[in-house]
């Protein structure tokens, strides 16, 4: 590739051709601010439409000033990145976002981690001398995402993770000039558009016009109702996450501080969706091989591949663009939704009490899972089995706000019995890891033999589609793993199309899975940062003593005690599920 | 004594424009014939250059180096298209040039075509120009029955065709970037360049955008050749432009002159004078976004280069004539209230920027600005055009920027004395009442609907400023000429 010198602020830069100027910049230590501008490095997602033009530097002989974002090197060309031109283009063009946004920092849930809030801060405005109206807009409450809208600066971030990432296209712009806005079609609610509340948008929004639904105060009322026993779980991406809400670096495990801190808020047990994950494997694997093995047979009712289940953002999606294909996936629940029966409907049993007495709250790294635990054919004569979920985030505040000096917490363990888990189940938060955990059991079970070598690094990574083939035995079985829901597309597209060759299929609608869920800390863009949490997680699998599902010593009680075998009579009624023709717009059930 | 040649519209009002045989007539499709049997596209393209002929649809771009960069760059397929959105308020001489000449249009696109190595043309035409699609749909029939489009165009086996696209009706549709948006099915709103349409354009293929006009003047100049139409004009600006008359004109409508008339030949001679035979003011060229000419202007050579450095520009041939009646704050408010309606919001400067810029200026038109504002003005309107992503933002600050430089005492009339010497900004003016001219009738007091006039029978009258709305109904009723605007 050839190589481009050019001189940035007196400073000569050498960098291959096709290079913005932004990134040139970077090698010479010049941090030019941007705010529309957004990249995950690695993972193919990039927002460059240009439009915020704080990036704007002087490009010697050009009659305008550049955006450095969208401007690529060229040889011999001399740029100026903080000349008294581009300070006060920059400047003003920064007034003028603010002068349309409502100063409402003291309240907004975004104060803190907001973008623009800190690019105010950076360039120093203290007043905003370009004032006049404000666009303004309906507020929009979905049982997952609010958009707030007023507080759109317009970087089209949420558009391009909504079209080109996820291609769910529920969020476009719309409107023009002064008004224009990103909104869904006709500016409807978002629960009336295709959303499949994966959280994308809100991961990547640099304001609060989008964020999630804080269900933190009911849950503080739980805990503060006597007659009420509340039930926490927390998924596995969560504690690989968490920390960095308190200033740890990203990859730190706080598993046990985080169960302190629950224990502290007043929850009376500190379960694990780990368990319910160990669960979901029992299910899904048996599932899997129940169907592999007719089909091996001839069977031709029998479909494949089989698709997992656990990612309600996922599912939602193919109940929309895919519904003629919703007897593909697994009927298995999300673990979240294994665990609020077997909570209500053993645990509540076991201890004596009413399910309608128990509340049950997850803490996820996801906000499908607040629409999930919404959905009707979740609940019993109208109580949910699990009843409110909240997001890493609403975690982190919640502990900020009860006075607990996370750091200096003790660490503590999980309450059993269901909070005993695997290996296996840990990493369901990363892309590959539920279908992973599914091969070391399904290994077992279906060649009878012990599994030397569970780690299995062929279904790791971050590649967009991956595919591998895993020898059971001499049955070679091939997997396929996508996480983003357009690459999920594709997978979906080949099976319609009858050109998909594979077995089995994981999908997750989060890029990265769910360390990159929708609910988790803010990553602003740092793919390394989702890259360190998942391989936290691998590192805390290797570290448990049990790292086979079907080893848990805790899951082969519950079969003996209460379930029976997996996918039997009372697995089918408390841990399967039916998917829904949402085709024709958001489907209702009354 | 100026006069009028009229290259592009040289068959409109003289040919039966749905006639394919008239056209002909009129050396019609001869180019196109010898384009095709004896020349090369680089020797059409070497022609174009020659000639000088640059782009009308307003960045005057030289028409035969697009051609030249679309023939390069090596793709499977590449587009023509023609650009006949033409938004600008008051401009219809693409419009005039589509109905009364569409043939010239589509024998300058195959032209194109075999030049870039196109097989495929779109022209994208305002949906509001009904009778120029219907023209052009019957030019395109005869053409495909005579082999002058089609398939094995003259038997030289090249193929061309045609189709129409219709547009979406916003202003900055008719950008390149947003009207290629556009006819794939999406928003319209510009995107960064580069990648420059000739490179990535429709369906991210090389494709070559001309205007109308522009491609209006191809067929003469391959007929009568370069060195005649690089006998026309200024160095630079070759050839004539079409230019829309309006405003305070004694002869509206369109005008074809060489580059390089003056603005008082215009003006005068071809236009007939100011109304009236009122004051020349100013002339707003260029557009919405365009900027002023005043009497200083007036024996200026008009062509590209001279425009800008004038603070307007070209633009598409608007030429709006204003005389002392009008006021230059109000004309300013005036542009940029289109500009705030037809920025499409995808960049902050231009869709907030505009905004404020207005609201500044209606600020001051009401009477109520300060000199401050003024500087705000100032400094908005460079950040604007200096960060703006498309032409639209880049160029919708010159009225604001171009009446601040030639009239900026009227700026301050309007803040310092709260006055509007033409007395457009309502808000600013007085009704007084003359006291020795009012009898006392009380006829106005009757008349006022916000009961703002006090007086008794037969003495002189008082309007309370606070209440007076500025209706003029007073003024009207009063039998004596005792009330004046102040
Ligand atoms: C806001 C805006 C509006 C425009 N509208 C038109 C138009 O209506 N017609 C046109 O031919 N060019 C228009 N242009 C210019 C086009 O972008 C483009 O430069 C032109 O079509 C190229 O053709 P030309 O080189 O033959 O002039 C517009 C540009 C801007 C920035
Ligand atoms: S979005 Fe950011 S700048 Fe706006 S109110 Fe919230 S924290 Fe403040
Ligand atoms: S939650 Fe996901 S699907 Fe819904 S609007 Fe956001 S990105 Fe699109
Ligand atoms: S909602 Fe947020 S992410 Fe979407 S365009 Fe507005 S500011 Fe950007
Ligand atoms: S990938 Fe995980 S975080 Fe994202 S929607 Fe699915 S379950 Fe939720
Ligand atoms: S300058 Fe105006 S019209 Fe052009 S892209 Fe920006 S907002 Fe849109
Ligand atoms: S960051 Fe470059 S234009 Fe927004």
């Amino acid at each position: 590739m050839k190589t481009i010198k050019l001189i940035i602020d007196g400073k000569t830069a050498e960098v291959p051709e096709n290079t913005t100027l932004l990134k040139a910049a970077k090698t010479v230590g010049i941090d030019i601010p941007t705010l529309c501008y957004f990249e995950l490095k690695d993972m193919n997602i990039e927002n460059r439409p240009g439009g915020c033009r704080v990036c704007v530097v002087e490009v010697k002989g050009r009659r305008n000033l550049a955006p450095a974002c969208n401007t690529m090197v060229a040889e011999g060309m001399e740029v100026y990145t903080h000349n008294i031109r581009v300070l006060n283009a920059r400047r003003t063009v920064l007034e003028l976002i603010l002068s349309d946004h409502p100063a409402e920092c003291l309240t907004c849930a975004k104060s803190g981690s907001c973008e623009l809030q800190s690019m105010a801060q950076q360039l120093g405005v203290r007043e905003i001398p370009y004032q006049g109206e404000q666009s303004k807009y309906r507020k929009d409450t979905s049982p997952a995402i609010i958009r707030d809208v007023d507080k759109c600066i317009m970087c089209r971030r949420c558009e391009m993770m909504c079209n080109d990432v996820q291609t769910v296209g529920a969020l476009n712009a719309v409107n023009r000039g002064f008004m224009a806005v990103v909104a869904p079609a006709f500016e409807m609610n978002l629960e009336k558009s295709p959303c499949t509340y994966c959280g994308q948008c809100v991961s990547v929004c640099p304001t609060g016009a989008l964020t999630e639904v804080d269900h933190s105060r009911n849950v503080i009322n739980a805990l503060a109702d006597p007659a009420k026993t509340v039930v926490v779980q927390t998924a596995p991406a969560v504690r690989a996450a968490l920390g960095e809400e308190f200033g740890l670096a990203p990859g730190t495990l706080v598993t046990g501080k985080m169960v302190a801190a629950l224990r502290r808020l007043g929850f009376d047990y500190v379960f694990d969706t780990d368990f319910a994950a160990d669960l979901t494997i029992m299910e899904e694997g048996t599932e899997l091989l129940d169907r592999l093995t007719r089909y091996l047979k001839g069977d031709k009712d029998v479909k494949l591949p089989i698709l997992t289940s656990c990612c309600p953002g996922w599912v939602n999606f193919f109940e929309h663009n895919f519904p003629e294909m919703r007897e593909i996936p697994s009927t298995a629940k999300s673990p979240q939704q294994m665990f609020g029966p077997i909570a209500k409907e053993y645990f509540a049993k076991k201890l004596g009490i009413n399910r309608k007495n128990m509340i049950v709250v997850s803490i996820m790294p996801c906000l499908a899972k607040k629409y999930e635990c919404q959905r009707d054919e979740f609940k019993v004569d109208g109580d949910p089995d699990v009843n409110f979920s909240l997001s890493t985030r609403e975690l982190a505040h919640l502990i900020k706000a009860s006075n607990i000096d996370f750091s200096s917490l003790p660490e503590d363990d999980f309450d059993n019995p269901l909070g005993e888990s695997t290996g296996a189940s840990v990493i369901f938060g990363t892309t590959g890891g539920v279908i992973e955990a599914a091969c070391r059991t399904a290994y077992e079970l279906y060649t009878g033999k012990k599994l030397e070598k569970v780690d299995f690094k062929e279904l790791r990574g971050l590649e967009n589609v991956r595919h591998a083939t895993i020898d059971f035995d001499g049955l070679p079985i091939n997997i396929g793993i996508a996480h983003g829901l357009g690459n999920a597309r594709k997978l979906l597209e080949d099976i319609r199309d009858g050109k998909s060759q594979f077995h089995a299929i994981e999908i997750m609608a989060c890029p990265g899975g769910c360390i990159g869920g929708g609910g988790q800390p803010y990553h602003h863009g740092d793919s390394e940062v989702i890259k360190l949490r998942a391989s936290a997680l691998y590192r805390e699998d290797a570290g448990k003593p049990i790292r086979k599902s079907h080893e848990n010593p805790f899951i082969l009680e519950l079969y003996k005690d209460f379930l029976g075998k997996p996918c039997g009579e009372k697995s089918h009624h408390l841990l399967h599920t039916h998917y829904f023709d949402k085709s024709a717009g958001v489907f209702v059930e009354e | 004594m100026a006069r009028q040649i009229r290259i592009a519209l040289r068959n409109c009002g003289v040919i039966d424009p749905e006639r394919i045989e008239d056209y002909i007539s009129r050396d019609g499709y001869m180019a196109l014939a010898t384009v095709l049997t004896e020349l090369s596209p680089e020797a059409v393209i070497e022609i174009l250059k020659k000639s000088g002929l640059r782009g009308r649809g307003g960045g005057g771009f030289p028409a035969g180096l697009k051609w030249e960069i679309t023939r390069k760059v090596q793709a499977d397929q590449k587009y023509v298209v023609c650009n006949a959105d033409e938004g600008d308020p008051g401009a219809f001489m693409d419009r005039s040039i589509l109905e009364g000449d569409p043939h010239a249009v589509l024998e300058a696109m195959t032209i194109n075509g075999y030049c870039t190595g196109a097989s495929k043309g779109l022209i994208y035409i305002r949906a509001e120009y009904p009778l120029a699609v219907e023209r052009l749909k019957t030019a395109m029939k005869q053409s495909r029955e005579m082999g002058l489009l089609g398939n094995n165009i003259l038997q030289t086996g090249f193929n061309f065709d045609i189709d129409i696209r219709y547009g979406a009706g916003a202003f900055v549709c008719g950008e390149e970037t947003a009207l290629i948006h556009s006819m794939e099915g999406l928003r319209g709103e510009p995107t960064v360049k580069p990648p420059f349409p000739s490179v990535e354009g429709y369906l991210k293929k090389p494709t070559n955008v001309n205007n109308v006009e522009t491609f209006a003047n191809v067929p003469v100049i391959i007929n009568k050749g370069w060195e005649w139409f690089a006998s026309i004009g200024t160095e630079k600006s070759k050839g004539t432009k079409v230019f829309a008359l309006a405003g305070k004109i004694n002869n509206v409508g369109l005008v074809e002159v060489p580059m390089g008339t003056t603005l008082r030949e215009v003006i005068y001679e071809i236009g007939g004078g100011i109304q009236g035979g009122k004051e020349f003011k100013a002339a707003q060229t260029g557009g919405p976004s365009g900027g002023c000419l005043t009497k200083k202007h007036l024996d200026t050579p008009i062509d590209y280069d001279n425009l800008i450095a004038a603070g307007s520009m070209m633009g598409s041939g608007g030429l709006i004539v204003m005389d002392e009646d009008d006021c230059m704050v109000a004309i300013a408010k005036f542009y940029l209230g289109f500009t705030v309606e037809e920025s499409c919001g995808k960049c902050s400067p231009c869709r907030i920027g505009n905004k404020r810029l207005f609201e500044l200026l209606e600020k001051i038109t009401q009477g109520n600005g300060t000199m401050e504002d003024i500087d705000k003005l100032r400094n908005l309107s460079t950040v604007i055009k200096d960060t703006s992503l498309c032409g639209l933002g880049q160029s919708s600050p010159n009225p604001v920027l171009s009446t601040i430089e030639n009239f900026i005492g009227e700026y301050h009339e309007h803040v310092k004395d709260k006055k509007c010497r033409s007395k457009v900004c309502k808000s600013m003016m007085q009704y007084l009442v003359v006291p020795e001219k009012c009898i006392g009738c009380t006829l106005c007091a009757r008349n006022c609907p916000v009961n703002a006039i006090s007086g008794e029978r037969k003495q002189v009258h008082l309007i309370d400023q606070e209440k007076c709305i500025k209706c003029g109904a007073c003024m009207e009723k009063c039998k004596f000429n005792a009330i004046i605007i102040n």
